[in-house]
């Protein structure tokens, strides 16, 4: 089906000028009739009455509709009168009529006052933003208090449930992971400490490395990328499907319920997810000193026992849970703040796990700090 | 079974009017489930047709089997004239501008304002400029009778009967002429139904559009729907209000001459 154009025709009848519209218009076929429209309603000029004649109109829709009643009224000071031919297309005429709105203007904004209201506007979410947290810190811990008096409260099941998740599903990513890292490290150490000698040392890279900072920091980034947008998401979606307004009318909690196991379940498993990262790094270490260094395994243990002392390693292990906590903790508070749609899940999501990241980071540099200061 | 005409009808209904859905043996099935079979309706230009059932008798599934979300698993859907298995890209896109589609839960873009969401069918379809598309949503957007604000507002802002609404107005964006509505009345207080069914039986008449229409609601049935098409034993059976009062089934007699039927009719 072939639609015909849309066409202007101007003309005079007995003095008023007429616009004669014809052919099809609708939706499909009115583009860039606005050109022609202002073409004809120039010719109609400043005239004090006119004709719009549409009895020759083929097709018409809403949109068509609306195209020839903008150009009947745009006409400057001009009193245009439609006329219709067909019974449907006066009734399409009449309801466009009836709803049709003023085009409205574009807004125009001063850029100074539209910056200076952006940067209120966030300077007020970001307070409001750091109380709910604190609010919401304080709700944990007056629950996980309430947890120790009344260990009944405690939801066992949940948190292993949680912890199969976020522990058990996360030991074979973490293990290669820090495996290669281990690898890489002793290659590099190898590489660059033979320059002056001192390859041996790589050993000392290796463990420290590891067990300070890498193992930890490592496995935090992934169970961050991992389980922390897990929270979010899961939390999310039920506040979108209105399941945690429901828990709420039932009585339950949903600190308790939701975001307690998780936190708790993270707590517990970062430090053994972090053991295990140390483990298979010092493993990747091992294998990639036998290959550049001659070590034997036992040579590289060896080593490894006299020269590093287990302070690196408890450090690493300090750390973890606190890791944990706050990965948990930013999860599920994100997962909270989700309103209304599947898009606000999206960028919540994101959001906590920058956030996590972020705060694992300037974390582990305040705990930089407090060991240096305790001179460990 | 009472005999039936041709597309399921129990009188011929059709008055000379052309058929722009028209079904022919179609059935549809998930696994061994066999949700219709041998299914026959026709759809005449320019009315409502109310299409109840009770649950699980496929009510949904049958309208998304014909607006092509389902596979058709035997039979035919010719639909404004064009066979829909047999249909090329191009003309599926066509017939894709030509139908409109709301869907029980609004199904808005969440990320996009209401405006937007009026203007991307028009946007992918017709391609017209920005202020022009910009004045057909608000048009749409009075069409339907929301305030003319609530263009700038996200989905999640709106109430349920606005989303209902503002999904009719994107359903309308291309003037269909041919419009699925799914539950449109589903969740609405008893007057914004009223006022829905209104306002459906208003754009139909001044626009002249074909509605085939998915609904539980009594009164809607008996305030909007020129024919109702009732899915019995994995078939439809078509006919007046008057015709299916006095049908010869079980499920048609509860369902008109229930408490609720009855004060639907004002008995």
């Amino acid at each position: 089906m072939a639609d015909s154009e849309p066409t202007i025709r101007y003309s005079e009848r007995a003095g008023t000028p007429v616009l004669e519209v014809g052919g099809t218009w609708t939706v499909f076929t009115i583009r860039g009739i606005a050109r022609k429209a202002e073409e004809a309603r120039r010719k109609v000029g400043k005239r004090a009455a006119g004709v719009v004649d549409a009895s020759k109109l083929e097709r018409l829709d809403t949109a068509g509709a609306l195209e020839i009643l903008r150009l009947a009224n745009a006409a400057e000071g001009a009193k245009i009168e439609v006329k219709t031919g067909q019974e449907g297309h006066a009734s399409v005429f009449e309801v466009v009529q009836s709803h049709m709105a003023p085009t409205p203007d574009a807004k125009h904004e001063n850029w100074i006052t539209h910056w200076l209201e952006e940067v209120g506007a966030s300077v007020l979410h970001i307070s409001q933003q750091v109380v709910s947290l604190c609010a919401f810190f304080g709700e944990i811990l007056v629950i996980s208090l309430q947890a120790c008096l009344q260990p009944r409260r405690f939801r066992i099941t949940a948190v292993i449930r949680q912890m199969y998740e976020v522990w058990i599903k996360a030991l074979p990513i973490v293990g290669v992971l820090c495996f290669l890292i281990g690898v890489v490290i002793a290659y590099q150490g190898v590489q660059q400490l033979k320059q002056f000698g001192a390859e041996t040392f790589t050993v000392e890279a290796v463990g420290i490395g590891m067990f300070r900072e890498l193992g930890v920091l490592l496995t935090a980034i992934i169970v961050a990328g991992r389980s922390g947008s897990a929270f979010t998401a899961q939390i999310g979606t039920m506040q979108v499907n209105q399941e945690v307004d429901a828990m709420r009318t039932i009585g339950l909690n949903p600190i308790e319920w939701l975001v307690m196991p998780r936190i708790a379940a993270l707590v517990i498993s970062m430090p053994l997810l972090a053991f295990w990262g140390d483990m298979t790094g010092i493993v990747g270490g091992a294998v990639a000193c036998t290959f550049y260094l001659d070590f034997s395994f036992v040579q590289f243990f060896d080593r490894l026992r006299d020269q590093v002392p287990p302070w690196h390693f408890y450090i690493g292990m300090i750390k973890a849970p606190v890791f944990g906590l706050i990965i948990a903790a930013i999860g599920c508070y994100e997962g909270l703040q989700v309103k209304g749609s599947a898009e606000s899940v999206g960028q919540l999501t994101t959001r906590s796990v920058v956030e996590a990241i972020f705060c694992v980071i300037v974390l582990d540099a305040v705990f930089s700090i407090i060991f240096l200061l305790a001179e460990v | 079974m009472m005999e039936v005409l041709e597309g399921g009808q129990l009188t011929d209904h059709s008055d000379g009017r052309d058929v722009v859905l028209k079904l022919r043996d179609v059935r549809t099935q998930f696994g061994d489930n066999v949700i219709h079979d041998k299914l026959d309706l026709d759809v005449f230009r320019g009315e409502i047709l109310g299409l109840v059932g009770g649950s699980g008798t496929g009510k949904s599934v049958l309208l998304r089997t014909i607006i092509g979300l389902n596979d058709l698993r035997g039979g035919s859907i010719e639909m404004l004239g064009v066979d829909t298995r047999k249909v090329s890209g191009k003309e599926e896109r066509a017939l894709q501008g030509r139908t409109g589609v709301q869907f029980q839960d609004g199904a808005l873009f969440s990320s996009l304002t209401v405006e937007e969401n009026i203007m991307l069918p028009i946007r992918e379809h017709a391609g017209l400029d920005e202020a022009t598309m910009r004045g057909i949503a608000a048009l749409k957007i009075a069409l339907v009778g929301l305030p003319a604000d609530t263009g700038h507002k996200k989905p999640s802002e709106l109430s349920g009967g606005m989303r209902k609404r503002a999904s009719l107005a994107r359903a309308l964006a291309l003037d269909p002429e041919l419009l699925f509505l799914d539950e449109p009345t589903a969740g609405l207080d008893p007057i914004g139904a009223a006022h829905y069914d209104d306002l459906v039986k208003n754009l139909q008449k001044s626009l002249g559009l074909t509605i085939l229409m998915v609904t539980h609601d009594l009164d809607s049935l008996t305030a909007a729907c020129d024919r109702i098409a009732v899915l019995l034993d994995k078939r439809v059976v078509v006919g007046t209000m008057e015709e299916l009062l006095v049908y010869e089934d079980d499920w048609v007699k509860d369902y008109f001459h229930g408490p609720r039927g009855r004060a639907a009719r004002h008995e």
